[in-house]
């Protein structure tokens, strides 16, 4: 058994208004020094196998088909 | 002219778009996601619009797997005639069909009101009753509306005239309400058979409930 987390976010220099409205929440909170807030979401996947290797290969393959939208997204997968 | 309309789990314009197609003197068929043909004597297919399974990964991104979509693209890919109204050009642009994706609206709400548009091109089969820089009137009702395409992908759009529209004032002046990349409001393939747009002509049919310009915009495929 393996996990697979997958964090998608819009990639850089793409406006994440998101990620600027929650910027503009902690400056009104007056949580001081944050400089940039990007929202991503994260998408964590059982999977039968214990090969981990086979295990990535699958997962870049779920990211580039569905998972994430790569005209606008990136994606980071990690395995544990 | 017949007029085949999609329908998802979650789409909800679909008769909407049936009526202002029979208004128009179409004969029309609503067809189920899970069919695996486009009645051949389709002329035009329209992806209306809604919430395709609940907008969930992405607006359009599991519709985009519906196992209609293999015939859509394959109809596409013969020159057949696509439309996608609102989640139809999001699942337009997820399928691949069309160039970009949308994003969240900049101010990160749901905007339900009429907008001014303005015609960009109309070399093709569906603007071609309207003239370049016409501006009409129609409703828009989108969350994920914000146009994005990079800056390559951009100077291609407009090289090949495959924008067709933007969101303007009743002047034709621009006003963005989404923070679509140019204001762009509706693209065109290259090849100019598919067709998308965020907003609702098939909602614009009646001046007494607001504007009658989506009439001359769905004309164009009678012509």
């Amino acid at each position: 058994m393996t996990t697979a987390i997958v964090n998608v976010s819009l990639k850089a220099g793409v406006l994440d208004s998101q990620g600027k409205a929650v910027h503009h929440a902690l400056d009104s909170l007056h949580f001081e020094g944050v400089s940039d807030v990007r929202v991503g979401k994260q998408i964590v996947l059982k999977l039968d196998t214990d090969n981990k290797t086979k295990a990535m290969a699958e997962v870049e393959k779920m990211c580039e088909e569905i998972l994430a939208n790569t005209v606008i997204e990136d994606y980071e997968i990690e395995l544990v | 002219m017949k007029v085949v309309i999609l329908q998802f789990p979650g789409t909800n314009c679909e008769y909407d778009t049936q009526h202002a197609f029979e208004e128009l003197g179409a004969t029309t068929e609503i067809i189920w996601h899970k069919a695996e043909s486009i009645p051949s004597d389709t002329n035009l297919l329209v992806v209306a619009g809604g919430f395709s399974y609940g907008d969930y990964l992405r607006s359009g991104a599991i519709a985009r797997f519906s196992p209609v979509m293999k015939a859509v693209t394959e109809y596409a890919n013969n020159g057949g005639k696509v439309l996608g109204i609102c989640n139809g050009f999001q699942v337009l642009t997820e399928a691949g069909l069309l160039p970009g994706a949308l994003k969240r609206n900049n101010n990160l709400h749901f905007i339900s009101k009429h907008h001014h548009l303005s015609v960009v091109n109309n070399d093709n089969d569906f603007l071609k009753e309207l003239a370049c820089g016409d501006v009409v009137n129609i409703p828009i009702a989108h969350h994920d509306g914000n146009y994005f395409i990079d800056a390559d992908g951009l100077k291609e759009i407009e090289a090949n005239k495959q924008v067709l529209l933007r969101y303007t004032d009743e002047n034709g002046d621009i006003s963005n309400p989404n923070g679509s990349v140019e204001s762009i409001a509706g693209v065109c393939n290259k090849d100019k058979n598919v067709f998308g747009l965020m907003p609702h002509p098939e909602r614009a049919m009646e001046s007494l409930l607001g504007s009658d310009d989506g009439v001359a915009m769905l004309q164009g495929f009678f012509k």
